[in-house]
């Protein structure tokens, strides 16, 4: 869609300024332009505001006279090169696919050579002048509007409606007309004003050369191109032209920014950080606790809260399972405990740490980068495509613990092997799109381990795996928690994952921990919180198909984050809910040895 | 020309062009998935034959080919000329004799498969033909004439990139998650401004203030290594700005990546993040989207040749078209065509250094 931007006004506003003293100008200053005078290349005066040329004519006028003729000549040859190249474009398209193969390459091979060469070619044959000028750049130019065409025809080709079309019978060229044009014709209105400042330049630097326009008749580029021989006596001489063209050109350069520009909305702005100055502390975590998450919340810059005071432990060997729907905030507080949130996110907590390392203040890049060890969800994602995978295993432990080149890899090879990757030392040199999935995500939990970190964080490490996968990276997680001791927070949106692997379970809802309950209670469906219960009524098997989601049933959804109600946020889908949850939020309160849950229908006979 | 030439706006409006091409960071999602996990998984290892060989062997059968677009090219820019050719090539004042004697002489009276032998048999000898106009073999024309524009059109290439890249980056990180408007809105409008301006109009300018103004650098000729300054900025300019529009646009892509939020994890110090994590990748797109506005340079080199009285292939080029001296048109064009191929492959071997999945997709020759 077009976007009114202020660019774009200003640009189409300046275009149709410049044509009107294209229409104008002749008949204005058509005189003053031929006039001659004795006064032969005089520098600025108040007679003449540019100075005058080799014949004593003012340059002024000489400049807005040929307006009309370089604007008459680059809309010709745009003109040309759009009807031209949609022309070929179009019928690259529609012909056989053998035709448009090479077609295509054909047309690639052109567009990625200078017009100028192309524009030469022609004018050689033409010889010099202005028809065959506006024919060469009108030609250099169609191979862009060609590639263009036959792509985006390829694009809007492959969609339902025309494969309906097809099939119906609808005759070729009728497809083309009603179903292709239409849906391609913004993109081409852009590379029409981009080639409409390219074909100006183009044009008037042919007229520069002497290829294009011939004297008597003047455009632009033939008034810099004398303006050039007088620059010594009157620079002022080619100014005029030179503001002339590029005025134009960025013009014209404004309004395709601004078609452009149509669909892109520009993020929230913001610093990202940390306040430690932070609201209402939780309850206290037992002594011992490796890592203290204490009232953490974590805003977008409007004030929107996504984690709301969240607060929970982690004991040294335990593994925590934080489980949520998707918007629930449980990626977001795990990465506010990795300190990776992105930008413009803000985070402020009461207290967070891990064993002695502060995580609100500016904590050590050395410490965290080796104390805390993070397992991302995307594995084909979260590892750099450009760099092989021996560089990026063994960043962590080159950089901050000033481990060897020969040693790191050494080390990085035994990882591998360690997370069951066979041939570990091929695959330090290879690129990670050279494997699997699932050798991706090994790879990627080897990365996290291989510092040693106190703390590994799992952000929904089976998400983007098949089922199988998942259940050998759930082992390892599980293996490497028995044989390192190794600390975990577990992410995830599937109850019965968290329930095979995790110590205890973190159940989010809407920003906060709703209920806190070890994993045996989880197992045998002893939940207190209405959440939780719906969440275990609906709860799928382990091998259960990711896309489905084991929440479908619960009924209703989640609040967005900007919109959440003032009481509890579960209450509109609560089978239970009382009148004081619509008012008040409910606090967590213990239900037993080590657990607890924030609802006030707890311990209610319902 | 314009730097921009031919390329269809920028990043943006190009994107949805091309979908089949790797925008740099975007999950691969194509390669090897291996769900039969019971199978040794180190087989998923691609091996087989070496991915530069094939690749090398595809670019040299693509300039193979280019050649041979060249060569039939240049030889049809004699025969369309409308008319009768040997009419035009020699001259308004000329007697039917003479161009009776003017058609044998350049073969134009033979057949054309025999004609089209015949010059592509010379060009394979080294023989371009004899000019017209000063009866120097072409081949020594342009043996004269190219170092000067390969100097020109590499540097600018060099100084472009230089320029583009850093300031791009710079901008990208300054400005990421909406920060600094006003810088945005400088950067937008500066190479919104420089892009727009023609190289010969920038270089007529900066004779303008430098030489003649200031007086501190030479407007013409290329006796001394300050006479490359000014048509290498002339040049450059217009396409670094360009370029680093897509530089940027590029960056800001990049470091919203998961791979540069793993970079991030692993607290490397900015330095190592940007130039060893994000560069790579932005390059890569960079190079895909940026690399006709590099060729594209080579446009801009023949028309600002002009401006400097540059003795190179350009100032040639027009002084035979001037004179319809086809001879040395054909050889200029064709080995003007082969440098734009050769900067469009050396672009795809650094593409191909910075990022092997490019190897194996196809490219414009």
């Amino acid at each position: 869609m077009i976007r009114w931007t202020a660019g774009l006004k200003a640009g189409l506003a300046g275009l149709a300024a410049v044509a009107l003293v294209g229409l104008a100008a002749p008949y204005l200053f058509g005189e003053a332009a031929q006039q001659l005078s004795g006064a032969a290349r005089e520098g600025v005066s108040a007679g003449h505001w540019l100075g005058t040329d080799a014949l004593g004519r003012d340059v002024l006028a000489r400049t807005l006279v040929a307006t009309r003729l370089t604007l008459l000549m680059t809309a010709a040859a745009t003109a040309i090169a759009g009807v031209l190249g949609i022309l070929i474009g179009t019928t690259v398209w529609v012909a056989g696919p053998r035709v448009r193969e090479t077609g295509l390459r054909l047309i690639d091979v052109m567009v990625s050579y200078p017009a100028v060469i192309l524009a030469l070619v022609v004018a050689a044959i033409l010889g010099a002048g202005p028809v065959a000028a506006v024919l060469a750049i009108g030609v250099a130019w169609s191979p862009a509007f060609a590639r263009l065409t036959a792509s985006l025809a390829a694009s809007v080709a492959g969609r339902d409606f025309v494969a309906t079309a097809r099939l119906l019978g609808v005759p070729p060229y009728r497809v083309l007309t009603r179903h292709l044009l239409p849906n391609i014709a913004e993109p081409l209105l852009v590379l029409l004003s981009v080639a409409f400042a390219g074909t100006l330049t183009a044009l008037s630097g042919l007229s520069f050369l002497g290829l294009g326009v011939q004297p008597p008749a003047y455009d632009w580029g033939a008034l810099l191109d004398t303006g050039l021989e007088a620059i010594y006596t009157n620079p002022a001489e080619a100014v005029g032209p030179a503001v002339a063209i590029t005025l134009t050109g960025v013009l014209a350069g404004f309004v395709g920014d601004g078609l452009a520009a149509g669909s892109d909305p520009r993020a929230g702005r913001g610093r990202d950080g940390w306040s430690p100055s932070a609201p209402v502390p939780g309850r206290r975590a037992p002594d011992g606790a490796l890592l203290v998450v204490d009232g953490l919340s974590v805003e977008l810059p409007g004030g929107v809260r996504l984690v709301d005071g969240v607060s929970f432990h982690v004991m040294p060997g335990e593994i925590v399972g934080v489980v949520g729907e998707s918007g629930s905030g449980k990626s977001l507080t795990a990465m506010a405990v990795a300190r990776l949130l992105p930008d413009g996110v803000r985070a402020t907590a009461a207290g967070l740490r891990l064993g002695d390392l502060d995580l609100t203040g500016r904590a050590e890049p050395a410490r965290l980068a080796t104390e805390i060890g993070v397992v991302y969800q995307d594995p084909s994602a979260s590892f750099n495509p450009a760099l092989r995978m021996g560089g990026q295993l063994t960043e962590v432990l080159r950089r901050h613990r000033g481990v060897g080149r020969a040693e790191a890899r050494e080390r990085a090879v035994k990882a591998l092997e360690a997370v069951r990757i066979l041939q570990p030392e091929t695959v330090v040199r290879r690129h990670p799109h050279e494997l699997s999935g699932g050798m991706r995500q090994r790879a990627m939990i080897a990365s996290a381990v291989l510092p040693g970190p106190r703390l590994l964080i799992a952000d929904e490490p089976t998400t983007a795996l098949d089922v199988t996968v998942q259940a050998e990276v759930l082992e390892l997680l599980k293996e490497i928690n028995t044989a390192e001791g190794t600390a975990m927070m577990f992410i995830s949106h599937d109850i019965g994952v968290v329930g095979t692997l995790c110590d205890r379970v973190l159940v989010m809802y809407a920003g906060r921990i709703v209920e806190e309950l070890p994993v045996a209670d989880l197992r045998v469906g002893r939940a207190a919180h209405p959440y939780t219960r719906a969440l275990l009524a609906a709860t799928p098997r382990l091998d259960e198909d990711e896309e489905r989601g084991p929440l479908t049933t619960v009924p209703g959804r989640p609040p967005a984050p900007s919109a959440r109600p003032g009481g509890c946020a579960f209450a509109p889908r609560c089978p239970v809910a009382l009148p004081i949850c619509a008012t008040d939020p409910p606090a967590p309160v213990p239900t037993g040895e080590g657990r607890s849950a924030a609802c006030h229908a707890v311990g209610v006979p319902s | 020309m314009r730097t921009e030439d031919h390329r269809p706006v920028d990043a943006q409006s190009h994107r949805p062009e091309n979908p089949a091409a790797d925008t740099p960071g975007t999950p691969v999602t194509d390669t090897s998935e291996n769900p039969a996990t019971g199978a040794p998984e180190g087989t998923a290892v691609r091996g087989g034959g070496h991915p530069w060989a094939g690749f090398l062997l595809r670019r040299l059968g693509g300039l193979l080919a280019v050649l041979v677009t060249l060569v039939v090219v240049t030889f049809l820019i004699v025969q369309l000329i409308p008319g009768d050719p040997a009419r035009a090539l020699a001259g308004p004042d000329a007697t039917p004799q003479q161009i009776e004697q003017l058609r044998h002489e350049i073969g134009l009276d033979r057949p054309l498969p025999e004609q089209f032998a015949s010059y592509a048999g010379g060009l394979l000898g080294g023989d371009l033909g004899v000019s017209f106009q000063t009866r120097e073999p072409v081949a020594d024309v342009i043996a004269a004439r190219l170092p000067f524009t390969a100097e020109l059109a590499l540097l600018a290439v060099v100084v472009a990139l230089a320029v583009a890249v850093p300031l791009g980056m710079a901008v990208a990180v300054a400005t990421r998650g909406g920060r600094r408007p006003r810088l945005d809105a400088a950067f937008t409008f500066v190479t919104g401004l420089g892009g727009a301006a023609p190289e010969y109009v920038l270089g007529t300018l900066l004779v303008l203030v430098f030489a003649i103004g200031l007086g501190v650098l030479p407007a013409s000729g290329a006796a001394t290594l300050s006479a490359l300054v000014l048509p290498v900025t002339a040049i450059a300019l217009p396409g670094a700005c360009v370029l680093a529009r897509v530089v940027r646009r590029e960056a800001a892509v990049v470091l919203e990546q998961d791979y540069m939020r793993t970079a991030r994890g692993r607290r490397l110090p900015a330095p190592a993040l940007y130039a060893r994590h994000a560069l790579p990748n932005l390059l890569t797109g960079t190079l895909t989207l940026g690399g006709l506005t590099l060729s594209a340079l080579l446009g801009g080199t023949v028309i600002v040749e002009s401006v400097f009285a540059w003795p190179g292939m350009g100032t040639r080029v027009v002084e035979a078209i001037l004179a319809r001296d086809y001879p040395v048109i054909q050889g200029t064009v064709l080995v003007l065509g082969l440098l734009a191929a050769l900067i469009n492959m050396i672009v795809d071997v650094l593409l191909g250094l910075l990022d092997p999945r490019t190897l194996a997709g196809r490219s414009h020759a």
